[in-house]
């Protein structure tokens, strides 16, 4: 027992110190665990060594085609907050936006971590990756953003795209750009435990959520076909919308400030892309639940889906169609398998879109018999397919 | 000689490379190059112009909303739509309130720690510590057993040896003067002002859904809507919350910032004779006391006058037209069609990016004739600087009392005269003193809008331009604003109902770009002239000039020194 508590020192060791636990104690504990796991008692200093492990995993955040949108989330996180994320629980050891050393010195942090850490530290992705002309649109110490991702993700334990840019492109990635903006997953294809944790910019508590899921289960969290975290992805926002009732009743915003506004009443009229959004923005809300753009007033632009910024605009155009259960709208209606498959998603399903289907088909078969629709002037008709353009269907211009 | 490249800078916004000549030193040259693009101007085009804030927001997330607000008054402009007065009230408290946290955040974590050696902190002694936060203000948190707490904080995420952020810092540069206390001061505060700043932002929840990014900008008003009897809507629960972040934001500001600034200012007196550069200074203005069309003269009741200030006159302030900004591409990687000298006034914009420079992986861009992503901008021909300094000055120029007695009460607590202002020194301490008299002033439009909410008006968006068919077949507008970094200007041509042509020009660019096609140096260029480098591996004195300019674009600082070659193998693999 001496030499372990000879080498014993600092760290954890002035953790328990500061709880009242001695060094005798801790080492006794040792030792109990070695016999409960029925290990031999030579085991017992390497039981010391795993609790006393107190290194803090790295993680390095790049940042390319960005606007530091998604840094600027990050540092809003509360729980756990942005300091105690890069004090605490991890080692931040490259962020451009917020290190102390600039140049050769900030290099020598992203190359340490590097090669000391080598398929063990968190690489996160901020801002899409140009590879149109050799790369030369985004640049960092001389080199192109494709040539450092390739190095640093490459050799990473796991890769976190921040926003939507990282995700699937996002707005230099939109028509209209020239710079062959693409994102991670498309940059570097067949990445290990890729995340993404897309929205304009991402909710800063779902990064908090994602580094604590790694940090307590020493797993990325599973994610859903388009590699989005089911925590924070596996529901449309129109599900779980506080304006819902609004929308199943029929009540609709018409005009900005109108009666309805002031009511709080639903904005599918006034282009809200939240039926065809999935995030969880209705329940966790934004800066520490304070509020979310539909509570403000002002529909969802879709921001967490891939090319919305081609797919969802015009923003203040309706979408053609909306299907999706009311409150009112029974079992018998729906169908008691679509909800038995709601319950059972899994990690490893393309459940998204596939419910859409269902529940589309499922409308389809109950408009045509007449039984449990809405009176058809009250509703929105679901005439197309909701991957149709915009456009294409009956919605009002808004 | 000696050219020194700095990539990547850090503690920026956006992607920033700095190559300078040094000699004796001293700086004697220098050239700023953004080294990233992504055309969000050609992406805008042939989109509805309603849907143009949701896209030009995304230029920056860090001053959020600066863009946004510049769009909707392009489009506005352009259509000639008032917006109601409720809705100018609810830009300008989001706009505000934008402008304090992020002269805020830039102090403390983007730009103390070229002033603040945080490894001193660990030899402070807490009580003395305490003995100076008291002198200095009475914010509560001041006692020698929180200052010991922090230390200990500090010393035990030294003592696992992993730095992180702090790893590789410049710490034990003989550049930095601050004594080991003042060095904890600030540390405590640093991280009191993390908290301090996603408490504060929940103001941009409130009115525009969230932060980063709010979403209730409309063309023609916004969508905040205003209910007393309702839930969801802003009532007065949502206007008691707001009363309370102004206040913890007014007390933040005059109690721990301010004095902050004053305490470390006083530390570096010689940086009020460095910095200076241009020594010419644009304001548009901003911050009306009414909506257009309503006074006579709305440019009077700017909270920012608009001015412009050439060769540090102060006894001449002249007025400022946009007509006469137009951006050179002569060192920046673009084409024009009329040739490489010409310069385009925005309306008339082009962005057909083409790059000239090194192919990567190179050491140098200074050695090409483009060497940046950054168009030049000139006010009239002449090269000038935004920002803070700037407006500070021209209102100080204008006769503006408020701003007197602030800089003159500044300049006497320093123990310096207004020469001062025109310098790196004068840039921290102008941010501070605006970031104080809008942090007041927020509670002012506060009351604004609840007088005019208990009057029964609740009118937040004007419905007569909303839709396409009441539009001319052709408008052009300009939207600008006075974004926490400077004078920032959207210029948009409407046709058919779609976005023709959309430059914008940031603070940022004026700041940052490159030199025009007459070879006169950007503002970021000029002012790194003079500056002494002791030691090109740790750039502290050249990071102090730039970061007090706030820079907003991508900065990566790279130190090559063309003699070294071992530098280059550092980039690993």
């Amino acid at each position: 027992m001496r030499e372990e508590e000879e080498r014993l020192s600092g760290g954890v060791w002035d953790a328990l110190a500061r709880r009242g636990i001695s060094r005798r104690d801790f080492l006794r504990f040792c030792a109990a665990m070695t016999t409960a796991l029925a290990l031999p008692a030579r085991y017992t200093s390497r039981v010391v060594q795993a609790l006393e492990q107190t290194t803090r995993p790295a993680l390095v955040w790049l940042q390319f085609q960005d606007c530091a949108g998604n840094t600027e989330s990050a540092l809003r996180a509360s729980h756990p907050s942005f300091a105690d994320i890069v004090l605490n629980l991890l080692s931040w050891n490259y962020h451009e936006t917020v290190m102390a050393p600039s140049g050769k010195a900030a290099e020598k942090s992203l190359s340490d971590t590097v090669q000391q850490f080598k398929g063990q530290y968190i690489a996160v992705v901020e801002g899409s990756i140009p590879l149109a002309h050799g790369g030369v649109y985004c640049t960092v110490g001389g080199r192109t953003a494709i040539d450092i991702a390739t190095e640093v993700c490459g050799n990473a334990y796991a890769t976190i795209a921040v926003g939507t840019c990282a995700s699937f492109g996002g707005i230099p990635a939109a028509a209209g750009g020239v710079t062959g903006a693409v994102s991670v997953a498309e940059a570097l294809p067949g990445l290990d435990r890729l995340v993404n944790l897309s929205a304009c910019p991402m909710n800063g508590a779902n990064l908090a959520a994602t580094l604590t899921h790694f940090l307590t289960f020493h797993e990325m969290p599973a994610t859903d076909d388009l590699g989005r975290p089911l925590f924070a992805h596996g529901e449309r926002i129109h599900d779980h919308c506080q304006r819902r009732a609004h929308y199943d009743a029929g009540q609709f915003v018409e005009e900005w400030g109108d009666e309805g506004h002031k009511e709080g009443w639903c904005l599918y009229k006034m282009g809200c892309k939240g039926p065809a959004t999935s995030y969880n923005c209705p329940q966790v809300q934004w800066n520490d639940a304070t509020n979310w753009p539909i509570g403000v007033g002002h529909g969802c632009v879709g921001c967490a889906e891939p090319a919305f910024w081609d797919e969802m605009t015009p923003f203040y155009r309706t979408l053609p169609s909306v299907p999706g259960f009311g409150v009112e709208t029974t079992a018998t209606t729906i169908g008691v398998g679509v909800g038995v498959a709601v319950a059972t998603l899994t990690a490893a399903h393309a459940v998204g879109s596939a419910i859409r289907q269902r529940r589309l088909a499922h409308e389809r078969a109950a408009s045509a018999t007449g039984a449990g629709a809405a009176p058809a002037e009250e509703r929105p008709h679901d005439t197309a397919d909701e991957h149709d353009e915009p456009g294409s269907g009956e919605g009002s211009q808004a | 000689m000696t050219r020194i490249a700095i990539d990547p800078v850090t503690r920026i916004e956006g992607h920033l490379r700095l190559e300078v000549e040094v000699q004796d030193g001293v700086v004697t040259d220098a050239w700023s190059s953004g080294t990233m693009f992504r055309g969000i101007e050609l992406i805008l085009r042939n989109r509805d112009p309603r849907d143009a804030w949701v896209f030009a927001q995304r230029i920056c997330g860090v001053c959020t909303t600066v863009h946004a607000l510049s769009s909707v008054r392009a489009v506005e402009d352009a259509l000639k739509i008032t917006i109601p007065e409720n809705a100018r009230l609810l830009r300008d408290l989001i706009a505000g309130a934008q402008l304090v946290q992020d002269h805020v955040i830039h102090f403390y974590h983007l730009h103390a720690l070229d002033w603040v050696d945080v490894t001193l902190a660990l030899k402070a002694d807490p009580t003395q510590t305490a003995t100076i936060a008291q002198s200095i203000s009475d914010w509560p948190r001041s006692s020698a057993t929180y200052f010991k707490g922090v230390q200990e904080r500090l010393q035990a995420f030294v003592n696992t040896g992993q730095l992180g952020l702090f790893a590789n810092g410049y710490w034990g540069h003989p550049a930095y003067k601050l004594p080991p206390n003042v060095n904890l001061l600030a540390v405590a505060h640093y991280l009191e002002a993390l908290d301090w700043q996603r408490d504060f932002i929940r103001i941009h929840a409130i009115l525009g859904g969230k932060n980063p990014h709010p979403q209730s900008y409309l063309v023609g008003g916004v969508a905040a809507a205003i209910n007393l009897d309702e839930e969801v809507t802003i009532n007065t629960d949502r206007i008691a919350l707001l009363t309370q972040l102004i206040q913890r934001g007014q007390d933040f500001v005059r109690q721990v910032y301010m004095p902050d600034v004053l305490a470390i200012a006083g530390f570096y007196k010689d940086w009020a004779n460095l910095g200076s550069g241009l020594g010419s200074y644009m304001v548009y203005g901003d911050y009306p006391a009414s909506v257009p069309g309503a006074a006579a003269d709305i440019t009077s009741t700017y909270f920012f006058p608009r001015g412009l200030i050439l060769n540090k006159n102060l006894s001449h302030v002249y007025d400022v037209s946009q007509l006469k900004v137009a951006e050179y591409v002569a060192r920046s990687w673009y084409n024009y069609a009329q040739g490489a000298s010409a310069a385009l006034h925005p309306w008339k914009g082009e962005t057909k990016p083409n790059y000239s420079g090194p192919q990567p992986p190179f050491n140098y861009v200074s050695d090409h004739e483009k060497y940046s992503w950054l168009k030049a901008p000139r006010y009239d021909g002449h090269a000038v600087e935004v920002g803070p300094l700037a407006r500070t000055l021209v209102a100080y120029a204008s006769g503006r009392q408020t701003v007197q007695q602030a800089v003159n009460g500044a300049l006497h607590q320093l123990g310096v005269g207004p020469e001062a202002l025109f310098s790196t020194l004068g840039r921290v301490v102008a941010r501070a003193i605006e970031a104080q008299l809008m942090v007041n002033q927020l509670s002012t439009w506060l009351s604004q809008l609840v007088d005019n909410i208990g009057r029964g008006n609740l009118t937040i968006h004007d419905q007569s331009k909303w839709d396409p068919s009441t539009w001319p077949s052709e408008a052009f507008g300009w939207g600008f604003h006075e974004a926490p970094r400077g004078s920032l200007g959207h210029w948009v041509h409407i046709k058919d109902g779609a976005i023709a042509n959309y430059q914008a020009v940031a603070p940022s660019t004026w700041n940052a770009g490159p030199r025009d096609a007459q070879g006169q140096r950007g503002a970021y260029e000029a002012s790194l002239i003079g500056t002494p480098v002791t030691n090109p591996e740790q750039p502290v004195e050249i990071l102090r000039t730039i970061h007090s300019f706030d820079p907003c674009l991508a900065c990566a600082v790279h130190v090559v020194d063309p003699k070294g070659r071992e530098y280059a193998n550092i980039r690993v693999v």
